[in-house]
């Protein structure tokens, strides 16, 4: 692992998420950056995928679960090579395939997800077939902390660790921040650790934006074929990078004006 | 029209003490009057649907009016299990509230068209099922929800639809009630709900197509005495909605068509022409007016009759 060219390809995430919610005027910059850092880990030293075979049997599945904040995951499709950087261009225009919300159709995307509370049950699927089928792919979830209010994903934090999905990891985002207000005071998800181990899932916490602690973290979560499913308490800031968009509620939802798009700019150079 | 609904809400709420507003995590810079006006009548659940629906039904149970609010399809499609059997088959005074139907939020993708849950929401019985045109439509359709008995859902636009000019404008509605917009000369009608209303008045109006409009608030259930009138009028009615042909608004009303013909109350048959989504998920981004193009909801002179235009 080398910190330097991981943290460089976050940087690289963070720009390119920003040039295409300036251009399509969409939303969601906040989410997106509070999960740069952990998609950067993830593809660069993680996931076992091919950008010249996205549909490589064996690949490592990557659900992005909290779909709103796309722009980051196409951001670093695009710079791993899924596809050309200039399609990206696209995002959000007049018959373009880059929805505003993760879409499928777009290579190295395996869902897509705009309803939240939807990417852990198709990941436990995933990860269950992976077993019956004996085959040694990893299946990653990567949810937000509002997400987490959604009933169905409860169901799956019940139902993975019965069926000993220990090839399943997920990673929360957890940014403190959700739609109309931060989480403690929406519905306060603490003590979340404690729950995680109450529903039988082995739990990691990490700073989300360490690069260092995120790669071991992950790693090791994939590695170990324990007979427990794994959750990765991500802590992260939403908006992270940008000092104004920092844990700010408005950038969940403000598109950046030009001055804002130059000042963000600069200071992610 | 979400400024119509929520406006004409808190009016309601100041003199109805038994109105109660929830939200699953949405309403940012909409709802927030409200919270801060009546704050023991306002809840936050989070993001989840389901707790807000069945939380809804048992908030209603005890007394009070109860809307809740959402985008999309989450506050339908993401609990409709909640809607039907506990809003609707206890038949509770539950309005919900989807802003943003069709292809109102185009660019977010299919998880964010709603364009199936007319059809889903019209054959769940007790249900009304209203989809305004306009602010005008969302505000009458409030108030008048507001004092029924029973479950209703109201689809919203997402913002800045226009007031519609109208033949007539009464001050209060019906359940039920068909609108008239405009009434030409022409042997076609017009028959529109929801906001695509406005795209209806300007494209006869630019092309001086001799047709009528009626604007259809409710979806379910309609006049049916009026209804019938207008089967005997036009020779050709022309239905168009922002959702599914299958099951949609224009099935509705062939439906009903079907029935005159069998209550024997028809003198003619008028052809009806649906325009609605052809079976399919669009995957493309793009302005709400794109998708509706690419999804063929749009109108085109070859609808008319020679004598409309
Ligand atoms: C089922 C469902 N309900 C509501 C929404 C609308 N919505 C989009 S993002 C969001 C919450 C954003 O907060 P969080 O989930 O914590 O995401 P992040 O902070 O990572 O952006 C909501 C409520 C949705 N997408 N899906
Ligand atoms: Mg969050």
């Amino acid at each position: 692992m080398d910190a330097k060219s991981t943290t460089y390809l976050a940087g690289e995430i963070r720009k390119t998420a920003l040039s295409m919610v300036y251009e399509a005027k969409s939303s969601h910059i906040g989410g997106a950056f509070s999960m740069a850092d952990i998609l950067a880990v993830l593809y660069e030293d993680v996931l076992h995928v091919d950008p010249s075979e996205p549909k490589m049997v064996d690949r490592d599945r990557l659900l992005l679960s909290k779909g709103h904040a796309c722009s980051a995951l196409y951001a670093v499709l695009g710079l791993k090579g899924f596809f050309p950087m200039e399609s990206l261009a696209s995002y959000g225009q007049d018959g373009s395939s880059f929805l505003t919300h993760i879409s499928h159709y777009i290579p190295g995307v395996e869902i897509s997800a705009g309803s939240l509370g939807h990417g852990l049950p198709i990941a436990c699927g995933l990860a269950l077939a992976a077993k019956r089928k004996a085959r040694p792919w990893t299946t990653f979830c990567l949810m937000s902390d509002g997400e987490l209010d959604e009933g169905s994903n409860w169901e799956s934090f019940l139902l993975a660790p019965q069926l000993g999905l220990d090839n399943l990891v997920v990673i929360i985002d957890y940014n403190k921040i959700q739609s109309l207000g931060f989480v403690k005071d929406v519905i306060d998800l603490e003590p979340l650790i404690q729950k995680f181990e109450a529903f039988k899932w082995e739990v990691f916490t990490i700073d989300g934006h360490e690069i260092q602690e995120i790669y071991t973290t992950l790693s090791s979560a994939k590695a170990a074929r324990n007979g427990v499913p794994k959750v990765v308490i991500a802590h992260t800031v939403k908006g992270k990078g940008v000092d104004f968009m920092e844990n700010k509620l408005l950038w969940h939802y403000k598109s950046p004006n030009a001055t804002e798009y130059q000042q963000a700019l600069g200071q992610l150079d | 029209m979400r400024t119509a609904f929520i406006t004409e809400l808190i009016r309601l709420a100041e003199v109805d003490e038994k109105i109660f507003l929830v939200v699953a995590d949405l309403g940012f810079s909409v709802v927030e009057p409200f919270a801060e006006k009546f704050p023991d009548r306002y809840l936050n659940v989070g993001i989840a649907e389901q707790n807000m629906a069945g939380l809804a039904a048992g908030l209603a149970m005890e007394g009070y009016s109860v809307f809740i609010y959402s985008i999309g399809n989450f506050p339908t499609l993401r609990c409709m299990e909640q809607i039907r059997y506990d809003i609707c088959y206890h038949n509770l005074p539950v309005r919900i509230v989807a802003v943003g139907g069709g292809y109102a939020y185009a660019s977010l993708g299919p998880s964010h068209h709603a364009t199936e849950e007319l059809g889903m929401l019209r054959i769940i019985p007790n249900l009304i099922v209203s989809a305004p045109a306009d602010p005008y439509e969302a505000a009458a359709v409030t108030r008048l929800m507001s004092r029924h008995s029973g479950p209703c859902y109201i689809r919203l636009g997402k913002a800045g639809e226009p007031v519609i000019s109208r033949v007539e404008q009464p001050a209060e509605l019906r359940v039920g009630q068909i609108l008239p917009i405009v009434t030409r000369e022409g042997a076609t009608a017009v028959f529109s709900t929801g906001s695509m209303l406005k795209y209806v008045t300007d494209f006869l109006n630019e092309n001086g197509i001799q047709a009528s409009v009626y604007s259809f608030p409710f979806v379910k259930p309609m006049d049916k005495e009026v209804l019938t009138e207008l089967f005997n009028r036009y020779r050709t009615i022309i239905t168009i909605e922002e959702h599914q042909r299958n099951g949609g608004f224009g099935s509705a009303i062939l439906e009903l068509l079907h029935d005159a013909i069998e209550a024997g109350t028809l003198i003619k048959e008028p052809t009806i022409k649906r325009i609605a989504i052809n079976d399919t998920f669009y995957s493309k981004a793009g302005s709400q007016d794109y998708l509706r193009s690419i999804a063929g909801l749009t109108l085109n002179l070859d609808l008319f009759k020679t004598e409309d235009l």
